[in-house]
């Protein structure tokens, strides 16, 4: 494998854009505690949520060097992603089945 | 007769770098299914206790909560400009970089512990008596997680701030590269010999390789020049700063779901 071919799989990120990215993910910081102070009723934590997935995708493409990497491991990576996203769904799915969750057990004794 | 040995010189053995690279994703998928399970327990109590949990969250301290995130996001840009510095040839710059990194870390920690501390001093840690009094069901499984995921996420962060001052010593060590050759049992090698030459191709060391040789040591300053580094050879590092960054990640998840829902 010669030095050339390699340069060409992994080019050098400048120091800048490491800056720009930490400087993207410090306001999006700000944004997210800023949108709190709102009410937005349910799409608040919506929207932190969304905020927090952009932070991940700048921190992953860049910071990790995932732009750079080949192709399998996006498709790594989306895998554990739908695992995570069936776990959750089968788990909303039967919803309905831990409303008992939300009643105080009253046997336990207090005063 | 005589023979010439080829020795493959360090930056011609061939390191599997997307192997590693591999094997340290799968590794951190690991992990982010491990605090999965974690934020699915949250979602499940908070759908179950929506105003317990908005309630119990306004206790945490947003500054501090915010400030460690500041912390941690200025970790992670060290970190990668850390493995940016080594990658140019710059070590010192670089070591200087992962310092910072782990003074970050320390940092962190630090602040945690006043968070917790105060937390703590005013009764409110899981099964405390204050906690079971006077805090409604809901409100005290937010407690719970909040212990559990901080906790864990905190262990993480110590477990990361370790292997980042083993890849500090480990980079600073970098361009002695010793490398060894078990001659010890092998026939074949009896009565060759070592030999340094110079330009004239007189020699200026040499040894015969006899039963009572052990192992032939080549000690060599390698990587100080910019053109001999390859991504391989940092692969540990880049791998370290992946580990490190993942534990960012964690808490760009975090510092919302706990801190901010009140």
């Amino acid at each position: 494998m010669d030095h050339a071919e390699h340069h060409e799989e992994h080019p050098m990120i400048g120091y800048g854009t490491y800056i720009s990215i930490w400087l993207a993910l410090l306001i999006l910081t700000a944004l997210t505690v800023a949108i709190a102070g709102f009410d937005l009723g349910k799409y608040t934590t919506l929207v932190a949520m969304v905020v927090a997935t952009v932070k991940t995708t700048l921190v992953g493409l860049y910071f990790m060097h995932l732009r750079y990497e080949p192709k399998v491991f996006h498709y790594m990576i989306l895998v554990t992603f739908m695992i995570m996203v069936v776990i959750v769904i089968f788990t909303f799915i039967d919803g309905n089945r831990f409303s008992y969750l939300s009643h105080e057990v009253q046997a336990e004794v207090h005063h | 007769m005589s023979h010439t040995a080829n020795i493959a010189a360090p930056a011609h053995i061939h390191k599997d770098y997307n192997g590693a690279k591999t094997g340290m994703w799968l590794f951190l998928f690991t992990e982010v299914l491990l605090f999965g399970g974690l934020f699915l327990i949250y979602a499940v109590y908070r759908t179950a206790h929506p105003h317990d949990f908005a309630e119990a969250a306004k206790e945490l301290n947003v500054v501090l909560g915010a400030l460690n995130t500041a912390v941690l996001l200025t970790s992670s840009l060290t970190m990668a400009l850390a493995i940016a510095c080594i990658h140019r040839g710059k070590k010192s710059l670089s070591l200087t970089f992962l310092g910072i990194t782990i003074l970050c870390a320390f940092a962190f920690m630090v602040i945690k512990y006043i968070e917790w501390e105060s937390k703590i001093s005013h009764g409110l840690y899981p099964g405390s008596e204050y906690l079971m009094l006077h805090y409604s069901k809901g409100q005290r499984m937010f407690f719970g997680l909040y212990y559990c995921m901080t906790g864990l996420h905190a262990a993480h962060v110590i477990i990361g701030a370790t292997v980042l001052i083993v890849m500090f010593y480990v980079t600073y060590q970098r361009p002695n590269e010793k490398h060894r050759w078990d001659v010890f049992g092998k026939d074949e090698l009896n009565g060759c010999r070592v030999a340094i030459l110079d330009k004239d191709g007189n020699e200026k060391w040499g040894s015969e390789i006899d039963e009572s040789v052990k192992q032939v040591h080549l000690k060599m300053k390698y990587y100080s020049m910019p053109k001999r580094i390859k991504h391989e050879d940092y692969v540990s590092l880049e791998n370290s700063g992946l580990y490190w960054h993942i534990v960012d990640v964690i808490w760009i998840f975090l510092f919302p779901l706990m801190y901010l829902i009140g």
